[in-house]
């Protein structure tokens, strides 16, 4: 058998994927299946006066309406599952739908089920509701002011958590000969995979069971969490995750839509289905992001750094979300030295409830925040000792000797070898020559700029222990069996729910491998929680790191096992006996042998089984990892503003990524793409846009700008490989480089173009009106 | 009292018939009356793409189109590209060099690819990415997309070639 760990193979899921043949959540048809809609609030914040479903309720077609107070005692409300200690976390109660008070545009009102989309849709808008607008506050900061209308009448200041983690460096601050401060915005991003969310629902009255197809993330949390809420045992509750057409943190959370819709079909005992509409996404499903970051670095005039300070005001929106807590604290402020060697470090996160919709995971969670504070504010240090900022990087990035090293947020990370990356980058891009050309370009009058960032971010969710002890409601283990059929062919369970990542073959290729048999002989089975024990999902790159480690582990059990069967078969010891390529052979006696596939078969007939040892041919492995993995890498953008127009043209990118092992390159390479095109977006033209009284304005593909193909250069993506210590495989993940690399690459690019303006900082996203006003504004002040 | 019309159509050369209301659109009627699943929605606005299918030979949004202005059409939808036993170029193009991730936008992104195939048999990155506007694709950045429609025109252009070929040979005797 070739080698097929760390080479490029087709996708197993593709054949259905390119004809056609793929099941999404929406190409669920069941018989007699009614169709559900949602009616969403208008007012971002309002009291509930009044609702009349009277008229929606007579229009021909319509099986029920359910409000808010229909589900009292029925259906709970989805809890937030990320409790942080010491936090001083007021989590508040809400409503399943809507019932006093509705308090972001798009909250959950009232439910319509009926024959058919169409009619569903008619009936919303015979509903009546009578509202009585209240006043909303909409930014998080303003919503800390005393004169701030409360979002929850019981949370003052509508504080919702204070977190502080570190030790406060204030004599650091004081001895530094040099400060940095800058006040940076993340900006609110909407996740928008191009599957919008959905569920359909099937109650069976005789025995109880209620299944829901949902797009998820994460089945098995959703089967713990709406088990809760609708009162039913796990093992009656049935999730399957079919095709999910992309996730990016948004189908990790749990959502109170999918749970009233299994409410209905057990209510109804009819199927339900509901999907959501893009405009109803672009309301109602978890935002990110939208944190005011301030930063401030305290070191050295030769460049070396003594100490950090930060302070993060998040805006939570309207409640606290799945995991809302945990972004802009543990998932930032772990993460706020980034690849340096700083000393001291203290982080302070206020979160902050307002009336927009509640933020949560996207691609990076916490990191590319981290990340992007670090990464601008070594720019802006290097500027103000007047050094380049390779150079002061190349002062400051933590040593390959010093792994594991463990940062002054006491997080320990487990391998990296940041200066190759950096310095393979630099070639790649010819950094001196660039500079060069920089300069030349300028004499023109033309803004060319280079920015670098040398980030490191936190995946591989994670040590379980850990998850317990930073108050995370859950495990983060993984599980995988791995069964070998009578036939020698295997199905690999994993806890972990794939949608895109291409895991059905890279887990192949680790099975097969170790295995010695075709790819093609191996199947993965996934999402589903009638087939898979237990999990807990695809999110933070833990689909290799923590569940390809599990199903490497799975496959070795399953390789003992079947050596003491060949072992005996061949009256040999264990000890004797070799496997390689797929064959048992006795050592310095090859032909003395026996296949992988005799072995399944002697296995599952159990004819002739060495005492002690059980029928069948099964591995299984419940893997808790003793460590985050910790991916890193230097990314390198290059960009040209035109002075007249603001327009930004990105003229190159090249990424050098250290993500441990590499299993498959070519999905690898994918996965940067994806989140480096999903970061630049970030940077230069993604973002959500509130009125004053929390009406969101980019609500539309028309009004958000989503990333098309025109708008980059081919990217030039690269891999070093610095294996990780914590689990077999060495693999780190590769999900969120991307995101979390290319914002501050991008706008340390742009900044560094606008140097000759003495622009030091603006918000994401960059637009060309923005970076016009911001040259114009100087043109006109020098 | 909803109103219906009579429609006739051919979609992927198989012939339809089917009572419609006038509002059904066309994205809906694929769907759901002709469970024809692989044409996505992803959007409310005409923006995505992911609907794509082809009418009458053109590229067009099916979200955008009511099942009655197909009547007497031609439809294409990713069902009729090809199947496993013979793939369509474009479905080979984007098996082999990773044009997908999760899959979702990718039957709308390889029809409105073969509408460009169509008028450009050899197109450039550029002209690639210029003709992907009216597409969003979240999850693979685009580039693999860009090599997954090169290799495809490569895959047609051979096609032609030993179709030529085989004519000229042909010919000569
Ligand atoms: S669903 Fe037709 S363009 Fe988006
Ligand atoms: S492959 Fe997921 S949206 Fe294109």
């Amino acid at each position: 058998m070739a080698k097929l760990i760390g080479t490029p193979q087709k996708r197993k899921e593709d054949p259905k994927l390119i004809t056609g043949n793929g099941h999404f959540t929406d190409d669920i048809k069941l018989p007699g299946m009614l169709y559900g809609a949602f009616l969403r609030s208008p007012h971002a914040h309002a009291r509930i006066l009044k609702i009349d479903a009277s008229k929606a309720l007579e229009l021909p077609g319509v099986a029920a309406v359910y409000t808010g107070n229909d589900l009292v005692g029925k259906v709970k409300a989805v809890p937030a599952m990320w409790f942080l200690p010491g936090a001083d976390l007021k989590p508040k109660d809400r409503s399943t739908l809507a019932v006093d008070k509705t308090r972001y545009a798009g909250e959950c009102v009232a439910l319509v089920v009926a024959e058919n989309r169409y009619i569903a849709r008619d009936a919303l808008d015979l509903i009546e509701v009578d509202y009585e607008d209240l006043q909303a506050v909409v930014h998080q900061e303003a919503a800390l002011l005393p004169e701030a209308p409360l979002v929850h009448d019981d949370v003052e200041n509508n504080l919702a958590l204070l977190w502080k983690a570190g030790e406060i460096p204030d004599e650091e601050f004081q001895n530094a000969e040099v400060v940095v401060r800058q006040r940076l915005y993340n900006q609110r991003v909407i996740p928008n995979p191009i599957e919008t969310r959905g569920a359909v629902a099937q109650y069976n009255p005789g025995s109880g069971e209620l299944t829901i197809w949902c797009t998820s993330q994460n089945p098995h949390i959703h089967r713990m969490v709406y088990a809760d809420v609708l009162d039913i045992s796990e093992s009656k509750l049935q999730i399957v995750a079919p095709d999910v057409g992309g996730g990016f943190g948004s189908k990790i959370a749990t959502y109170n839509e999918e749970a009233v819709i299994g409410h209905a079909a057990r209510d109804l005992k009819r199927p339900v289905k509901w999907i959501e509409e893009r405009k109803e996404h672009f309301m109602a499903t978890t935002h990110a992001r939208d944190e005011v970051i301030e930063v401030e670095l305290a070191g050295k005039r030769d460049g070396t750094f003594t100490a950090l300070r930060v302070k993060n005001t998040a805006n939570l929106g309207a409640y606290l979300s799945t995991f809302g807590a945990g972004c802009p604290t543990i998932d930032f402020g772990l993460m706020v030295t980034g690849a340096y060697t700083i000393p001291k470090a203290e982080v302070v996160t206020y979160g902050v409830y307002t009336n927009t919709t509640p933020t949560d995971a996207y691609r990076g969670a916490g990191k590319p925040e981290a990340a992007f504070q670090i990464e601008r504010i070594v720019d802006l240090f290097a500027q103000e000792i007047g050094m380049d900022p390779v150079e002061l990087r190349q002062k400051n990035l933590i040593p390959k000797e010093a792994f594991p090293y463990s940062t002054a947020m006491g997080v320990s990370y487990d391998s990296g070898n940041y200066q190759d990356t950096l310095d393979r980058a630099l070639d790649i891009a010819g950094y001196p020559a660039l500079r060069k050309e920089q300069e030349k370009m300028r004499e023109q009058g033309k803004l060319l700029g280079i920015g670098i960032s040398t980030y490191v971010e936190l995946c591989g969710f994670g040590p379980s222990k850990v998850a317990g002890a930073i108050g995370f409601q859950g495990g983060v283990w993984e599980n995988s069996t791995v069964r070998v059929h009578p036939s020698g062919k295997v199905a690999v369970f994993t806890g972990t729910s794939p949608h895109g990542q291409g895991t059905a073959t890279t887990f192949a290729q680790v099975v097969a491998e170790k295995l010695g048999i075709s790819i093609d002989d191996i199947e993965l089975i996934s999402g589903d929680t009638r087939s898979v024990s237990m999990g807990w999902g695809t999110y933070g790159s833990r689909n290799t790191a923590v569940g390809g480690a599990a199903v490497s582990i799975a496959t070795d059990r399953v390789i003992e096992k079947a050596k003491k069967i060949a072992a005996h078969e061949l009256e040999t010891s264990v000890e004797e006996l070799e496997f390689s390529e797929g064959i048992f052979a006795v050592k310095g006696a090859p032909e003395r042998k026996r296949s992988f596939r005799e072995i399944a078969k002697s296995a599952n007939f159990a004819w002739n089984l060495p005492d002690g040892v059980e029928p069948s041919l099964e591995g299984q492995s419940f893997f808790d990892p003793p460590n985050f993995v910790y991916p890193f890498g230097a990314h390198i953008c290059v960009v040209e503003v035109d002075p007249q127009t603001g327009e930004i043209e990105l003229k190159r990118y090249v990424a050098v990524d250290d993500i441990g092992r590499v299993i498959n390159p070519m999905l690898a390479e994918g996965q940067v793409h994806g989140g480096i095109v999903q970061g630049i977006g970030q940077a230069l033209w993604e973002g959500a846009v509130y009125s004053e009284n929390g009406q969101l304005l980019s609500g539309t593909f028309m009004d958000y700008t989503m990333p098309k193909a025109r708008f980059f250069p081919t990217i030039e993506s690269h891999f070093i490989e610095t294996p990780s210590p914590v689990n077999p495989l060495g693999a780190k993940g590769v999900g969120e480089t991307g995101t979390t690399g290319a914002p501050p690459a991008v706008v340390n690019a742009v900044m560094d173009a606008l140097r000759p303006f003495g622009i030091k900082d603006l918000d994401m996203p960059l637009t060309p009106e923005k970076v016009w006003r911001a040259m114009q504004n100087r043109r006109e002040n020098a | 009292m909803t109103f219906t019309k009579k429609i006739a159509l051919s979609v992927n050369g198989v012939q339809k018939q089917a009572e419609v209301e006038p509002r059904l659109l066309l994205a809906h009627f694929l769907r759901e009356d002709l469970n024809l699943t692989g044409t996505h929605i992803g959007c409310d606005t005409s923006q995505c793409g992911a609907c794509t299918v082809m009418l009458n030979g053109e590229v067009v949004k099916s979200c955008t189109v009511l099942a009655v202005q197909a009547d007497g059409a031609h439809v294409t939808t990713v069902e009729g590209l090809g199947d496993m036993e013979q793939l369509h170029p474009i479905q080979q193009g984007f098996w082999e060099k990773h044009g997908l991730q999760c899959g979702f936008c990718t039957p709308g992104v390889m029809i409105s690819m073969v509408g460009l195939l169509k008028e450009n048999p050899d197109p450039s990155e550029e002209e690639i990415r210029d003709a992907l506007e009216g597409v969003i694709c979240r999850c693979t950045g685009y580039q693999f997309i860009v090599s997954a429609v090169q290799h495809a025109a490569k895959l047609i252009a051979e096609a032609n070639q030993s179709k030529e070929t085989i004519t000229s040979a042909g010919e000569g005797r």
